[in-house]
């Protein structure tokens, strides 16, 4: 009971990035633009997410003074919001201004946002004389919460009330998003953009900006989930190549979460777990090597299954990996 | 008011096309100087000693030949899946899977043979471990339209556990304290012909190969009529889903040679960076050299040469090798947008109008 | 109007749009009055639908300058032309399928957060009882008909409150009779003081329907007449730029074997429904079999299903071929089309979808001859020999504007682009010829060579099955026409005796059943 209560968190927290990075995406594609840069939009947001609240503590040390951990926090959201809204703005330029293949321009920001961040992580840690890491104060922003009363309820209170706050702010944004798509006049305007542009077009959408603050914010998501990579899995440290695997992933939970930012709370808690599993449920024999294959796995088998099963609600939006140009003829 | 809007020009004549894809690397390269000159380097000195660093001297010269070599076979066999469309980003893992089919040979049977016979099973066991793990894919979406993108992909990271797994048992190098595996007999090594491994005489036959195979053979039309349309090749006759699958076999078992190469020419034994991330890179080569077989040759040297000098700018300047990974990026990014300048011009309206 | 003077809704003047070195539109002038239906004539290629995609805000002109009731405007989008009360109903209907009618109607206006659907659909039922559209706001597009998405929209500019409605060959999809109530309800429109412009080349609806009739021709603007002053012959020749005979010839059949027989042919489409349902037929050498029906009927299935492209759930295809000498009905359900290619069944296929299907739209002409038969040739290499001959030969024969024959035959034009098509399909002798929309797109000179093409095919005893839209053409060209409703044939008529409201009536009612099929 004990250890199953213990993966269900682990599963929580090890499945907001992954989270973070599924809304960013199920955002763009929704516009019609399938942007493959998730992995190295969340390398940028996690260098951008340590390197913010790093500067900033070595300002107020310099200064003299002691640096405020939510002050540090704040620096970290917005940085690696920032730094991945960044990234997708070099895509969004690209595809939708320029019109360039949507695929190879997502794989060359994979390839540019891993090594962004790399370099920089490896640049900081360099000037730091070793490794970057944070202060305490900072360090305890990230840390989880305490509300008084109900954290301290047995089993609920560890259950939903002692995360760290960027849980709540991922959960928070996909219900957020929910409702966007599902009631509003822009959800429904970006839903018409990204199945058939041509008519949203005649329809008097403007087809580019929509595409453009999707694919942007939705980059600024991924982001988050990066800087959540940074500021909570590995602690305020930077680790080479600390993202990996995890931004694709979250490419391949869009699917499992069939375009629904509310099924994606589901798919994340599930691939969350199965990224932990192996430290809570061991069975003899199996080596520690074949656990970490599991999420993989599981993404292939979903991958098969849900091809098998095609059905016309539910799937990606029509007009995903096809630049609109009004135009063409 | 003078407007501004964008219109589809005319073709260009082919050397303005290259002078606009030239200005964009020129950009690309300006770009990168510019994030050097923010991080306190002189640009020109950091370039200059890249250039150095893979051109300079006879030894940095192999060094980078052998960066080259991998990446041109990986890139070769890529471009075969990408001219179908079929987006294989699956090389990492089926270059791992290639050497660790050499490898089970070049470990374990390496005195069960003769030489000759040995260094050719390697070769076959190369290319059929890569072109095994390409099929899984390509069935998958030959029969259900399975996303390939993503499929492979995950293949690459269920690969790379596999042999961490590999390492840290099974194929552990006895008496050794760290998980890794042990060096290749020198029976299993591939011989140099001018100081680097024979790979690179079979990557330049490759390069031909490839060209005849894409431009002379039914294979290569097949290929083609796939690519640009599947109810075209349907309404030809071709049978799609077996193009689909020969094709990825063909894609996976070449990046599965490039994964032989790396072990028995160049790493010796099999980590998990004997992909290091060609996989990737040769993408980018397959796509700037426009699936080109000559094109991806003189890529794919200039790729090494920018991989060369960035460990030697590590090294001088202390500037993480990762900046050549950043390079990279910024060069396709350059690329991929050049060519809306060599399809689309700016139009300028010639009237006077007022706004609505 | 006497003693009035007359407003302009639109006047465009000096229009002109080039793509690459096409010129669509050439200095055009346009007046269009108000409270007026304007037929805007032209053959396809004319500049038409370029010229009305700038009204509307799709394309921006290269030059030239437009007013709408007297004021200067520069339309830069679609939705500076709604503001003007400018409204395009596209001969694609610009829908999202996913979404619904209301949901359609609404997109992209401006207003609250929130969308009220309930006082969206009070308004779309209120414009739809003034013009008599039955139709439901909470229907998804894509279980609708051609002519329900139709009236979607037209109800969607209205909802707008456009004052010029633009359609682009509004009638192309429809019926007969559906045509004449979409007739009544822009006289109704016109009634209350909106102004029409219809784009078409169709004459008879030119006179039936408009008050004037400008005419384009090859992306000038020839003339404005009033339609009362004008005859079909006048109008024809404006649009050709010469007499034509507007008649297709259609010489007497020489009926000779049974080429193919089609028997209960049923077929399953991807959503589990039945898109061809017990389909019989048989077609004779030296005949042309026309088939009518309105669009998604089955037509396109039935074709690939003959070429052996689609699979087929019940039912036989047989083909008259020779197998060791004697005649035989062979089956060919059930088999790859390279087996059936190797049986010797000479079967010639020009799909609707030429460049995405005919075609490899990347390749030359030499690639594109040989892509059914470059299989024939021993060894792994391609021979390009002998198409190049065959594309060099035909480039000659049917006249074929290209630089050469290693030009990629996407940038041919849809004239040159058909031919080379139907060509090839022509030159490896086929004793079955299937011909989806062969002149859908092309002017009138091209089609008018396409039915030549056709005919001598029939003369030459080609079993030749003409799958068509334009129900006049298939009543001029066919020796016998199957009507499709639903994936059922109607019924096989003669075109002699059988009058053209007759066969739209087919169209829309299956064997008996009298409901719209949906």
């Amino acid at each position: 009971m004990n250890t199953l209560l213990d993966l269900a968190v682990a599963a929580v927290l090890a499945g907001t990035p992954l989270l973070l990075g599924t809304l960013g995406e199920i955002l763009t594609e929704k516009s019609g633009n399938i942007n493959l840069g998730v992995e190295g939009m969340m390398f940028m947001g996690a260098i951008a997410g340590l390197a913010a609240p790093y500067v900033y503590e070595q300002c107020v040390l310099g200064a003299g003074g002691r640096p405020l951990g939510w002050l540090g926090a704040v620096f970290a959201l917005i940085a690696s919001f920032l730094a991945g809204a960044l990234g997708a703005l070099i895509y969004g330029f690209l595809t939708i201004t320029l019109r360039a293949d949507q695929n190879v321009t997502g794989l060359t920001l994979t390839i540019f946002g891993t090594g962004v961040g790399n370099f920089f992580g490896e640049y900081l840690s360099g000037r730091a004389g070793g490794y970057v890491a944070l202060g305490d104060e900072v360090k305890a922003a990230f840390a989880g919460i305490s509300i008084p009363g109900l954290s301290q309820i047995p089993v609920v209170g560890r259950l939903f009330f002692r995360y760290n706050w960027v849980v709540y702010l991922a959960v928070a944004v996909a219900l957020a998003m929910h409702h966007f798509f599902k009631r509003t006049r822009a959800g429904l305007n970006l839903r018409a953009v990204g199945e058939d542009p041509a008519a949203a077009d005649a329809a008097g959408i403007d087809v580019a900006r929509y595409r453009y603050l999707a694919t942007v914010v939705g980059g600024g998501l991924c982001g988050i989930g990066g800087m959540y990579m940074s500021m909570v899995t590995t602690s305020c440290v930077w680790v080479h190549d600390c993202v990996s695997g995890y931004g694709w992933l979250a490419v391949a939970l869009v699917i499992f979460a069939a375009w629904n930012p509310a099924r994606a709370l589901l798919a994340a808690l599930v691939f969350g777990g199965l990224t932990v599993l192996r430290l809570y449920l061991h069975i003899p024999g199996i080596p520690m090597q074949i656990y970490d294959m599991l999420p993989y796995a599981v993404t292939v088998l979903v991958l098969i299954v849900t091809s098998i099963r095609q059905s016309r609600e539910n799937v990606q939006p029509k007009s995903c990996g096809v630049n609109y140009f009004r135009e063409e003829r | 008011m003078i407007s501004l809007h964008m219109v589809k020009r005319e073709e260009l004549p082919k050397r303005e096309q290259w002078l606009i894809r030239g200005i964009a690397l020129m950009g690309a390269l300006l770009a990168g100087a510019l994030l050097l000159l923010s991080l306190g380097h002189d640009p020109l000195a950091v370039y200059r000693d890249m250039v150095v660093g893979a051109l300079g001297s006879p030894t940095v010269r192999k060094e980078t030949v052998k960066i080259a070599v991998p990446l041109l076979i990986t890139a070769i066999g890529i471009s075969l899946a990408f001219r179908m469309r079929f987006w294989n980003i699956g090389a990492e893992g089926q270059i791992l899977m290639g050497a660790v089919c050499a490898g089970y040979f070049a470990f374990f049977q390496y005195d069960s043979m003769p030489r000759p016979l040995l260094l050719l099973v390697m070769f076959l066991a190369g290319m059929a471990g890569g072109g095994l793990y390409g099929l899984i894919p390509a069935f998958f979406k030959a029969r259900w339209g399975t996303n390939e993108t993503l499929f492979t992909l995950m293949l690459d990271y269920i690969a790379l556990s596999f042999v961490k797994y590999l390492q840290n048992g099974p194929w552990k190098a006895p008496h050794s304290q760290f998980p890794k595996m042990p060096m290749l007999d020198d029976r299993a090594r591939l011989t140099k012909v001018f100081g680097v491994h024979w790979g690179w005489i079979l990557a330049l036959v490759l390069v031909a190969a490839a060209y005849f195979y894409v431009t002379k053979t039914k294979q290569g039309y097949e290929i083609a009529v796939v690519g640009e349309s599947m109810d075209t090749a349907r309404y030809a006759g071709i049978d799609v889903r077996f193009v689909m699958i020969r094709t990825m076999v063909l894609s996976g078992a070449l990046c599965g040679l490039a994964g032989m190469l790396q072990l028995a020419g160049s790493d010796h034994t099999i980590t998990e960076g004997t992909a290091g991330g060609v996989g990737f890179t040769a993408i980018t080569v397959a796509w700037m050299a426009k699936m080109d077989a000559f094109g991806m040759l003189a890529v794919s040297v200039f790729i090494a040469i920018l991989e060369r000098g960035a460990d030697k700018i590590q090294t001088t300047f202390k500037i993480p090798a990762s900046a050549a990974e950043v390079l990279t990026g910024l060069i396709l990014f350059f690329m991929l947008g050049c060519e809306f300048f060599i399809d689309y011009k700016l139009a300028r309206s010639r009237e006077k109008e007022a706004r609505a | 109007m006497d003693g009035q003077a007359t407003t302009y809704a639109v006047q465009m003047k000096g229009i002109t749009k080039s793509f690459g070195r096409v010129t669509a539109n050439q200095k055009i002038d346009l007046d269009l009055k108000n409270g007026e239906i304007l037929a805007l004539l032209g053959e396809n290629g004319s500049g038409k639908t370029t010229l009305m995609n700038i009204l509307s805000g799709i394309y921006f002109p290269d030059s030239g300058t437009i007013q709408v009731q007297g004021q200067k405007v520069a339309i830069r989008s679609p939705r500076d032309a709604y503001a003007l009360g400018i409204g395009m109903i596209h001969q694609h209907f610009r829908l999202v399928e996913t979404l619904t009618a209301v949901e359609n109607i609404v997109l992209g206006l401006p207003g609250g957060r929130y969308v009220d659907r309930r006082r969206a659909e009070e308004k779309v039922r209120a414009i739809s009882e003034r013009y008599q559209f039955d139709l439901d706001p909470r229907k998804k597009i894509y279980n609708m008909s051609v002519s329900e998405k139709q009236k979607v929209e037209i109800i969607k500019a209205l909802y707008r409150e456009a004052k010029i409605l633009i359609l682009d060959e509004p009638t192309a999809v429809l019926t007969p009779q559906e045509a004449e109530r979409l007739f009544g309800v822009l006289r109704n429109m016109r009634a209350d003081g909106r102004s029409i412009i219809i784009i078409t080349h169709k004459l008879h609806e030119v006179l039936a329907i408009s008050d004037r009739v400008a005419i384009l021709r090859k992306g000038e603007h020839i003339g404005t007449i009033e339609t009362a002053d004008a005859t079909q012959e006048e109008l024809t020749e404006k649009m050709v730029g010469r007499p034509v005979s507007l008649s297709i010839a259609r010489p007497e059949p020489r009926r000779g074997e049974e080429m193919l027989k089609v028997v209960d042919l049923t077929c399953i489409g991807p959503d589990r429904v039945k898109v061809l349902d017990r389909v019989s037929f048989s077609v004779h050498a030296g005949e042309i079999l026309g088939v009518a029906g309105i669009s998604g009927s089955g037509q396109r299935e039935l074709c690939e299903a003959i070429a052996g492209l689609y699979p087929v759930t019940g039912g036989s295809i047989l083909y008259n071929c020779r197998v060791n000498g004697t005649q035989v009905m062979e089956n060919i359900v059930g088999q790859r089309s390279d087996q059936i290619f190797r049986k010797g069944i000479a079967m010639a296929f020009v799909p609707e979808d030429r460049l995405g299907m005919g075609l490899v739209g990347s390749m030359d002409m030499v690639d594109n001859v040989m892509l059914r038969s470059y299989r024939s040739t021993p060894g792994i290499f391609v021979d390009r020999k002998a198409p190049r001959k065959i594309a060099q030969s035909l480039v000659r024969e049917l006249e074929i504007q290209t630089p050469d024959v290693t030009t990629p035959v996407r940038r041919l034009s849809g004239g040159n682009v058909q031919k080379v098509l139907l060509g090839r399909e022509i030159a490896y002798g086929p004793s079955v010829l299937v011909a989806a929309y062969p002149v859908r797109g092309l002017d009138i000179s091209s089609s008018y060579k396409i039915y030549d093409m056709l005919n001598a095919q029939k003369e030459k005893g080609v079993a030749v099955i003409y799958v068509g839209e334009d129900l006049d053409v298939l009543m001029e060209i066919s020796d016998r026409i199957l009507v499709l409703c639903g994936g059922k044939v109607s019924k096989i008529a003669d075109p002699r005796t059988t009058g053209k409201e007759e066969i739209g009536l087919m169209m829309l009612r299956g064997r008996g059943e009298g409901e719209e099929i949906s």
